[in-house]
């Protein structure tokens, strides 16, 4: 019971989805034409990270590192905030009768707030998120 | 009689433009790519509106608002849920799924770790997850069109199984995500309208067919109202004395005529009548709140209502991820960017609509007790029109939030049967498009045939229960997959099935005791909270002792996951396994000048 377990057509697949490099590192040659001179660089670093040399896994592993600091950060913000709440209502029974216009304060915390407030976080996200993306291309691509 | 006219009228419409719209969209799907994942050619802010569309099922459309009648301000946790379920989609997994290339969950499963035996495990829960989000669906539109016109609870289902299954069967996800998108913009309408009327009648007169009743009392009948115990046995709770008629039997004892209720909770059987004058106090189904101070101020029902509320709060935000039906929709985009993208409008769009169905159930405690004494509280949303405007506009308003109630349908079940359809037919079957057919035909067979056999319960339990299902089992596979680079085969079977062993167990159990009195404790219904992190532990530890297991392929397999769009690493798999030779041509062209794409 392996991963092997595949079969060969399986395999082939999978390979095929992996890329050829992902498996027989291997050379490759690279011809430029004249728009792309300035593209040697990038090239290889591309290849860098396809192979996995020590570069390549490096910007791999600090890129994932990023987006998950930024997803872990937000998400937990938002968990810690909704926890709070039905803990803070059970303990101060007394928030339930506050009124705003006639409608109970909590009824708007739950009703209302949230949608918006998920939203701007989702928001905040994106922006890090391709922000992150964009550097890593920059960096790649210089 | 008009009012039936009407509402199925506009029933009848709803069919006949899903059915134009899955025309329209299939005319060029008859690939296997087409009707597993459209091509992966669907605009961003469309395959939004296609999830929000899919994703308002029975239990938002009709659920919430019930809940909101029965349980009071505690029910909003159920909207709250459903949206912010998107957010932890959007932060941990929309992009790095897209890129994947996967077309389906088990795909995905077995592209991260390299091995069939994932797959299959992934396979059966996704089918799991998918019959147990149907049921409730069919049932609910038996429900639906008993209320509105009387016709027997099993020709609803079998309507809504025969439409979808038509059209999925016609072109798979290319014919229904149009139909998705549409039925988004329907049953914001649908639920929209009637909100911004009724809520004006309130306002115009506020005591109108209502009881008057003082924020800390017990809702009162506003008319004489007879009621009748449907197929299940329950149980209620009087909190003030009163006296009504009872024909059938009380807590196991025969009873006919008057009868005198103080202080308790009194069981009665199915088929029992009681004939309740107006201005009586209602009993309330047991478990939620007999009054009003209770029922508008949070978190009243002691430490277990707590710990439910928790429960529910890890079930869905970190279930809708683990959907198998809304995540093949994130397949449809053309790039990560563009799933990122999608979520983010998911977000607004839900937002926008779970606005609405609680203004509804507020307004229904005040007109539709009756629903409170046996529990039936989906059909609040539905009654609540006539009920306040007993004329032709209240007939109309009604007869749109029927089209809209089936719109949800419709649109949920499309994309369920497209989904398990899809999985069906890769993984058990040869994935040809004739396979997918026959799977969806078979997927429609399976889920009618349960929706009939199973108890009905409220809509947003049932689907709370996928939730937790999900919540125990791809959500862990799923962020650990994607972001730890430790996981191996053997620990995501493990954590498969541990955290979906008990919470199917659970689910076997609540059904057992809903037939045998409501034993079961509360966690049962909901063990989200403790079946969790269960999985997550699982999967790490077993993981770790099985390191060697992991695949040798790791880092290219995150690179994929995680690698800007414009690096052009994303290969599709359906390409690659039913692509037509062109088509494999182009992306081997595309591979080898990947490279060079790079913006």
């Amino acid at each position: 019971m392996s991963r092997h377990d595949a079969g060969k057509p399986e395999q082939a697949a999978r390979e095929a989805w992996l890329g050829e490099q992902a498996r027989k590192p291997r050379r490759r040659r690279v011809v430029l034409n004249d728009s792309a001179k300035a593209r040697g660089k990038a090239l290889r670093t591309i290849i860098e990270l396809e192979e996995q040399t020590s570069v390549g896994e490096k910007l791999v592993r600090d890129l994932i590192k990023q987006q998950l600091r930024s997803a872990f950060g937000l998400a937990f913000a938002v968990l810690i905030g909704m926890c709070l709440l039905p803990i803070t209502f059970y303990l101060f029974p007394q928030i339930g009768d506050l009124e705003i216009l006639g409608i109970g304060i909590p009824w708007l915390v739950l009703g209302l707030a949230p949608f918006p407030i998920l939203y701007g976080v989702g928001w905040v996200f994106r922006r890090q998120a391709e922000r992150h993306e964009r550097d890593f291309v920059n960096m790649v691509d210089r | 009689m008009t009012a039936t006219f009407w509402s199925l009228s506009a029933i009848v419409a709803v069919a006949a433009v899903t059915f134009l719209l899955g025309y329209v969209g299939s005319r060029k799907a008859n690939t296997t790519p087409d009707f597993l994942v459209a091509r992966r050619a669907i605009p961003a802010t469309r395959n939004a509106a296609a999830i929000s569309g899919e994703y308002l099922s029975a239990a938002s459309f009709l659920g919430v608002a019930g809940l909101v009648l029965k349980d009071g301000i505690d029910a909003l946790w159920y909207p709250i849920g459903f949206t912010a379920g998107y957010l932890a989609l959007l932060l941990f997994v929309a992009a790095p799924l897209r890129r994947s290339g996967a077309y389906t969950l088990p795909d995905f499963a077995e592209a991260r770790l390299g091995s069939v035996n994932v797959r299959h495990f992934s396979t059966f829960f996704v089918v799991c997850i998918g019959v147990l989000y149907l049921v409730p669906q069919l049932q609910s539109a038996g429900l639906t069109l008993t209320t509105i016109t009387g016709l027997p609870a099993w020709f609803g289902g079998l309507i809504v199984t025969v439409i979808v299954v038509i059209n999925v069967l016609g072109g798979g996800m290319r014919a229904i995500t149009l139909v998705q998108a549409f039925q988004y913009w329907g049953k914001l309408f649908a639920i929209a309208a009637p909100t911004f009327v009724l809520f004006v009648v309130f306002l115009a007169s506020p005591d109108r067919g209502t009881q008057p009743i003082s924020d800390e009392g017990v809702v009162r009948f506003p008319q004489a109202e007879s009621i009748t115990v449907a197929e299940q046995v329950i149980k209620v709770r009087v909190d003030e004395p009163l006296t009504l008629k009872v024909h059938g039997e009380i807590d196991g004892r025969h009873a006919d005529g008057p009868v005198f209720w103080g202080r308790g909770v009194y069981e009665l059987s199915p088929g029992t009548v009681m004939e309740f004058p107006a201005g009586s106090p209602v009993p309330v189904v047991e478990g939620s709140p007999t009054n009003n101070h209770d029922w508008t101020r949070p978190q009243t029902g002691g430490i277990s209502d707590l710990l439910k509320t928790y429960s529910l709060i890890f079930a869905t935000f970190l279930g809708t991820m683990g959907l198998p039906h809304v995540l093949v929709r994130f397949y449809t985009n053309p790039d990560g960017k563009a799933a990122r993208r999608t979520a983010l409008h998911v977000l607004y769009l839900l937002g926008l609509f779970y606005i609405f169905p609680t203004v509804l159930g507020v307004l229904s405690r005040l007109y539709l007790p009756q629903l409170l004494v046996n529990g039936k509280t989906d059909a609040a949303v539905l009654m609540l029109p006539e009920t306040m405007l007993p004329n032709l506009g209240g007939q109309i308003l009604g007869a749109i939030v029927a089209a809209g109630a089936f719109a949800a349908f419709l649109s949920t079940s499309s994309g369920l049967v497209v989904s398990v359809a899809g999985v069906v037919s890769t993984d058990i079957m040869p994935g040809k498009v004739r396979d997918f057919r026959w799977a969806t035909v078979f997927t429609g067979l399976v889920a009618i045939g349960l929706a009939l056999l199973l108890p009905r319960s409220d809509a947003s339990l049932t689907v709370a229960m996928s939730f937790a299902l999900a919540a125990s089992t791809f959500c862990p596979l799923l962020v650990l997959g994607i972001w730890w680079r430790g996981l191996t085969w053997v620990g995501a079977v493990c954590g498969l099935v541990v955290g979906g062993g008990m919470v199917i167990s659970a689910q076997v159990i609540s059904v057992v005791s809903s037939y045998t009195g409501r034993w079961a404790p509360a966690f049962i219904t909901q063990p989200a909270l403790i079946t969790v992190p269960i999985a997550f532990a699982t999967m790490i530890v077993v993981s770790k002792a099985t390191r060697r297991r992991a695949p040798a392929d790791v880092n290219q397999i995150l690179l994929r996951l995680h690698a800007p769009d414009p690096l052009g690493f994303i290969r599709d798999r359906d390409i690659a396994r039913f692509g037509t030779a062109e088509e494999k041509a182009r992306m081997a062209d595309d591979q080898r000048r990947g490279a060079g794409r790079s913006r």
